[in-house]
């Protein structure tokens, strides 16, 4: 059985070998795909959209459609990933673990038993549970807002540098998911809680849309940004340039959201009160 | 492009892709997985495309890592395979 | 001789990508372990992509950033000086893709795993013929 999937991979692999024959050499300028469609877009991006990151440009305006096909299929990941694994109906936890502070002292409660009263010395804790780490803690919270800052900037300058919505938008995500990795899950949720994540993912994917509708009502073609000038008071060129920034912003809202959302419930396992 | 630099990258490819299935505990094979998509990273930047580097640093080396360590948790960590 | 030399040193990067898809396709298709196969698919994707960037690169061209003065000095920019763009445009929806199905696939691995308390491919086969 190994030997016949061993077999079929190479041969697989010796008919992709056969078809590289054809190819241009490697790094060649006038290889046919250079020679079609790029060079227009080399060429005009600067006098038609003022955006000189031409990948940029062309991803959120040339092939705008694309990315809002994007932008719901990362969507659709994180309301799969809830579908698949959320469990609403919570069973009682077979022991609970809280820790008096001023002692020290862990409590081990069984299945049965009540959690101790509701004073201020008794704080949760994970089953699996790792003890205070300051070089951690407070390395993170010097970087989580740093990070935050960086991924502002990085959405916002997509236009001149490399960047944009989703690299800006995952490093947001990234910068939550670093919070609570170093406290615990719990106080994660009381900051960004599973509602919030739902409903600013919904958000982007809405405020991308909501641009394309907006250059309808405004009379011109779906996502077609130089209708924009007719609401924003700057000529066409201008116009596209900021109609790029509207889109990326609900991109990077969204991809934020579904970051978020897939670290909760794969760290939890759809139970929402324990995590890593 | 150097192209020294580039077949000393693409051999910590290969084999950073070969170790991350030949281990025999899973957490390793995420950390591994981590550093095969930072390698690829690298190996984008070389070529010229700086957007698409930065995403698979963000993504890949970030995002990628981070939910295979939480999934390894919740599931076992060991393999015989 | 030195004619299939040069021949061979011009197509050698290509090779060594589709040599990094196979690695990819036989995880996927081989080993027995869930989380294995799942890092076997993102190898498999990853390399595609790296395939489709290799195909814009050209020699002694720059990255797709326009260089700008201040407002309004603009240069005659030439297509040939360029790094081709499309791939890369095309590769940052590929790179989401992978991100959302490994989501998904993580997602499923959890649930088998309360289900069938293994993640082993056999073992699992083994208990739904039991059943």
């Amino acid at each position: 059985m190994k030997i016949l999937k061993i077999v079929i991979v190479l041969l697989f692999g010796s008919i992709l070998i056969y078809c590289t024959l054809d190819f241009p050499p490697w790094g060649d300028p006038r290889a046919p795909a250079s020679l079609h469609v790029s060079p227009r877009y080399i060429e005009h991006t600067m006098e038609e959209t003022s955006v000189p990151n031409i990948v940029t440009a062309v991803l959120a305006d040339y092939r705008g459609y694309d990315t809002m096909f994007e932008t719901i299929v990362i969507f659709t990941a994180a309301i799969a990933c809830i579908f698949l694994l959320r469990v609403l109906r919570r069973r009682e936890p077979e022991r609970l673990m809280y820790r008096h502070i001023p002692t020290g002292l862990t409590l081990r409660i069984e299945r049965g038993f009540g959690p101790p009263p509701d004073s201020k010395d008794f704080e949760r804790i994970d089953l699996m549970w790792v003890p205070y780490d300051l070089i951690i803690k407070t390395g993170s919270r010097l970087i989580v807002p740093c990070s935050q800052i960086f991924a502002l900037y990085v959405i916002a300058h997509g236009h001149h540098s490399p960047g944009g919505g989703f690299q800006g938008g995952v490093i947001l995500g990234a910068s939550i998911i670093l919070f609570a990795i170093s406290t615990n899950l719990r106080s994660s949720f009381t900051r960004m809680s599973e509602k919030l994540a739902v409903l600013l993912c919904g958000l982007g994917v809405f405020i991308y849309a909501g641009t394309g509708a907006l250059c309808i009502f405004l009379g011109s073609n779906y996502l077609d940004y130089s209708a924009l000038s007719l609401v924003l008071g700057v000529d066409t060129v201008t116009a596209r340039s900021h109609g790029i920034l509207m889109v990326e912003t609900g991109v990077g809202i969204s991809v934020m959201a579904v970051m978020v959302l897939l670290y909760y419930n794969l760290a939890s396992a759809g139970r929402h009160d324990e995590g890593l | 492009m150097i192209w020294q630099i580039e077949l000393i990258v693409l051999l910590i490819v290969l084999i950073c892709g070969i170790g991350a299935l030949a281990v025999k505990d899973l957490l390793g094979a995420a950390i591994l997985f981590g550093a095969y998509s930072f390698m690829m990273c690298l190996l984008w930047a070389i070529m010229g495309a700086v957007d698409v580097a930065f995403t698979e640093a963000s993504v890949g080396a970030g995002i990628s890592t981070v939910l295979f360590v939480a999934a390894v948790f919740r599931t076992s960590r060991k393999t015989k395979d | 001789m030195n004619e299939l030399i040069s021949f061979v040193i011009s197509k050698l990067n290509y090779w060594v990508y589709i040599a990094l898809m196979m690695i990819g396709l036989y995880a996927m298709i081989a080993k027995n372990n869930l989380v294995k196969k799942i890092i076997g698919m993102n190898i498999l994707q990853t390399a595609v992509i790296l395939f489709f960037i290799s195909i814009g690169a050209k020699t002694d061209a720059t990255i797709p950033i326009i260089m700008h003065g201040h407002a309004g000095e603009r240069h005659a920019v030439h297509a040939a000086d360029f790094i081709n763009p499309l791939p890369h445009v095309l590769m940052l929806t590929a790179i989401v893709v992978a991100v959302a199905t490994l989501g998904v696939a993580l997602a499923l691995v959890i649930k088998l795993y309360q289900q069938y308390q293994t993640l082993e491919e056999d073992e699992i086969l083994d208990q739904l013929r039991n059943e």
